[in-house]
């Protein structure tokens, strides 16, 4: 046994510090020099250069004039970030579901898509499908008195579609715009 | 399903399929100490190891000597990380003052990393310094995944080799699996999330107020560099407590796509060096048929499964379309099914969406991967050596079924090897129902439950069958933090990872030994579709039917009782 200490515990240490310091540290370094925004979390400024939250996190949005962001398990909490983990059997989901979907309900608008009364993963989600945006355009627009067609062109130029993914729209960067009108 | 969830599933596959055999080549090289390209970089550190730890790299260990130094260097390897979990709050780079973990979750997390499980009964942004989650979790993401490779070549050498008592040495082969096999990409990876929007910084959290000024703290850390070897270890532990359902975790599609293909990219790549082992690569394209065939299967039937809208909400005005709770909308319904049925095939256990939330069948597909011994693919060497068990066993099958000593790649299976085998399918019927039973009929455990109906059984199955599998994702509501599931869970991850290693590592010495037969014309092929089909209806009959019971319980009472 004796013969095995040795190796065991340098190679622990070597192992330490080779993936557990260096290897951390080189990747920051080239990180911070390479990639500095999105390094440091990628955050959203205002003009005075103050932090404004960071535009891969949800911020709760309320009021009509705004755009919201999907319900969050969590209220939004980022320390710790928190799902709701109902299973689908859960009557307490369908009743959630229900209640939100009466509030958001548009008449004449059709149903309420899904990811608005949904609650994802993280609790954090930054975006919505652009059909949930959409589906509150005429809110957002009567409370700012402005035109649905000058929203439904904000909302077109916020549409990100990747090749490998669903179409999406960042809610904070839509409502940044949103307040610069 | 549009087209954006076919390209994301070609790409899929290319990124995992493609480079699979030159990888699977390049490991062949670097275990048997050949130069590759790398070798004029890492060459001089990897020989500073061994100098500085006393290490012949030429001198060869038995089975036993292979097996004493493994327990040795995983034993020392769960001691600091304990320490460093419990007197976190003693040690530097603490910004946010946390304090050291109590002891029961500080062991489970310390044996869940050392195992390469990664079952986290705790919230990573929450409770751990910037200290633990690098010198002490992101080390043993290495090494244990390491440990894994160096098991899977012990016994391919085990099976190439004749006449022999050896099978390599320990210290070499983990530090070479460490330095060539994970560092580099690693080092690939996370630069890439960092450019899709992972942080990679030491500096503190940052106070942000919002649009419509309200505070909010944004949680910040050196998170590419732990998330990408977590994906391409195998492991799973996620920086943030929502792994990568976080979008500090996985940014974008593209990262997602990345991170969901790293998962496996290294597994499959070792059935090749497996074949360069035992110089038949025949038989490395038969057993890819084999694990393709069980993906595409649990792939199939969890993608149908999860695209039916909820029942429960079909008299609602709501959008009746795949469910989206526990989902998120960057990744969509295709995205997170290939993700949980790809971190359940591998060892591996990161999410990105929540699998309580998943429709029954869907999370019955996460279920059975993980029943049937992670083998589909698998973890870092742990999945190769599963699958080369249930080859052996195979293998024994059909010489009974045709009245022949079995033999595979000329060696013959005796009663020793069966024997051996026979332990190692214990584990998972020892692990999940054993331990499990104990849990759900205590009162105290089983209040750890938080969905009702059949749906709160699944969570508890899941729970036993992820930690004995050492795969580490959850069904998130169960409350695992108390003393006993910590304990637990803790023992059947234990049970779950050296369980396997023990015997295999056995099995391996003993095939070293014997002589290589040569393969005559009476030989059992196994290499064509018969032994494919055959290797497949095992995997499923021997692990399967064990735990039919309990999912006929759980996931199957559950799709019932919604009326889908």
């Amino acid at each position: 046994m004796s013969t095995m200490i040795r190796p065991a515990l340098s190679l622990l240490v070597l192992m330490t510090l080779i993936t557990g310091v260096a290897y951390p540290l080189v990747v920051t370094g080239v990180a911070q020099v390479a990639f500095p925004d999105q390094a440091n979390g990628s955050l959203v400024r205002d003009a005075d250069g103050k932090v404004r939250g960071s535009s891969l996190i949800a911020q709760d949005f309320v009021g009509d004039a705004w755009f919201h962001p999907r319900p969050s398990a969590g209220a939004f909490a980022t320390v710790s970030s928190s799902a709701s983990n109902l299973s689908p059997s859960n009557p307490a989901l369908a009743t959630r579901v229900i209640d939100d979907a009466n509030k958001l309900l548009v008449p004449g608008q059709g149903p309420v898509p899904l990811a608005m009364v949904t609650t994802s993963g993280s609790g954090l989600d930054p975006h919505l499908p652009p059909a949930a945006i959409a589906y509150q355009l005429a809110r957002v627009a009567a409370a700012r008195n402005l035109p649905v067609s000058t929203l439904q062109q904000l909302l077109d130029a916020h549409i990100e579609q990747p090749l490998v993914g669903p179409p999406v729209v960042n809610v904070l960067a839509l409502n940044i715009a949103l307040e610069k009108l | 399903m549009h087209s954006y969830d076919y390209w994301l599933i070609l790409a899929f596959f290319a990124v995992v399929l493609v480079p699979a055999p030159f990888l699977g080549r390049f490991y062949y090289k670097v275990m048997e100490g050949q130069r590759t390209w790398l070798t004029p970089i890492l060459g001089p550190v990897e020989r500073g190891c061994y100098r500085v730890a006393g290490v012949d790299p030429q001198a060869e260990q038995s089975w036993q000597k292979y097996t004493l130094a493994l327990l040795a260097f995983n034993l020392a390897g769960f001691l600091l990380l304990f320490a460093i979990l419990l007197f976190q709050d003693h040690l530097p780079l603490n910004p946010q003052n946390l304090p050291g973990q109590e002891w029961t979750l500080a062991f489970n997390t310390a044996v869940s990393f050392m195992t390469n499980t990664n079952w986290q009964a705790y919230s990573g942004e929450a409770s751990l310094s910037y200290l633990s989650q690098m010198v002490g979790l992101t080390v043993q993401n290495f090494v244990s995944a390491a440990t894994g490779l160096a098991v899977l070549v012990a016994l391919c050498r085990g099976i190439g080799r004749k006449s022999t008592k050896t099978l390599g040495n320990f210290w070499v082969d983990m530090t070479r699996a460490t330095l060539y096999g994970l560092l580099p990409l690693c080092l690939l990876l996370a630069l890439y999330l960092v450019w899709q929007g992972v942080p990679q910084t030491f500096a503190q959290y940052v106070n942000a107020v919002t649009l419509q000024g309200v505070d909010q703290v944004i949680p910040l850390g050196p998170a590419a560099s732990q998330i990408a070897i977590k994906q391409l270890g195998t492991n799973g532990g996620g920086f943030f407590g929502v792994n990568s359902a976080h979008p500090f975790e996985n940014p974008t599609a593209w990262s997602n796509l990345f991170e969901v293909g790293s998962i496996i990219l290294i597994p499959v790549a070792l059935v090749f060096t497996f074949g360069h082992y035992v110089k038949d690569l025949r038989q490395s394209r038969a057993i890819i048929a084999c694990m393709l065939t069980l993906f595409l299967i649990g792939g199939a039937t969890s993608l149908w499964a999860e695209y039916q809208p909820n029942p429960t909400l079909n008299n609602v005005a709501v959008e009746q379309t795949a469910p989206l709770e526990g989902k998120e909308a960057r990744f969509g319904t295709t995205a997170t099914v290939l993700w949980s049925v790809t971190t359940t095939a591998a060892s591996n256990g990161s999410v990105n969406g929540m699998h309580d939330s998943l429709n029954p069948l869907s999370g019955m597909v996460a279920l059975v991967n993980m029943m049937v011994g992670e083998v589909i693919f698998g973890g870092v060497g742990a999945g190769l050596y599963g699958m080369l068990l249930n080859v052996l066993i195979a293998v024994f099958l059909a010489g009974l079924m045709i009245g022949r000593t079995p033999e595979y790649l000329g060696k013959k299976l005796q009663a020793k090897e069966v024997q051996l085998l026979v332990v190692t399918l214990l584990v998972m019927p020892v692990g999940v129902l054993v331990l499990g039973a104990i849990a759900a009929s205590l009162p105290g455990p089983v209040a750890a439950v938080s969905n009702p109906g059949p749906h709160g059984f699944s969570q508890l199955l899941y729970a036993y069958t992820s930690a004995s599998a050492n795969n580490g994702s959850a069904f998130g509501g169960f409350g695992a933090n108390t003393a006993f599931h910590n304990l637990m869970l803790g023992l059947g991850m234990l049970i779950g990872r050296f369980g396997y290693i023990l015997p295999v590592l056995a099995l391996a010495g003993s095939l070293a030994m014997k002589k290589t037969a040569p393969i005559g014309q009476n030989s059992f092929p196994t290499h064509g579709p018969l032994f494919v089909t055959l290797l497949t209806v095992t995997i499923l009959l021997v692990g399967g039917l064990t735990f039919l019971p309990t999912l006929a319980l759980g996931p199957i009472a559950e799709h019932l009782s919604m009326g889908f």
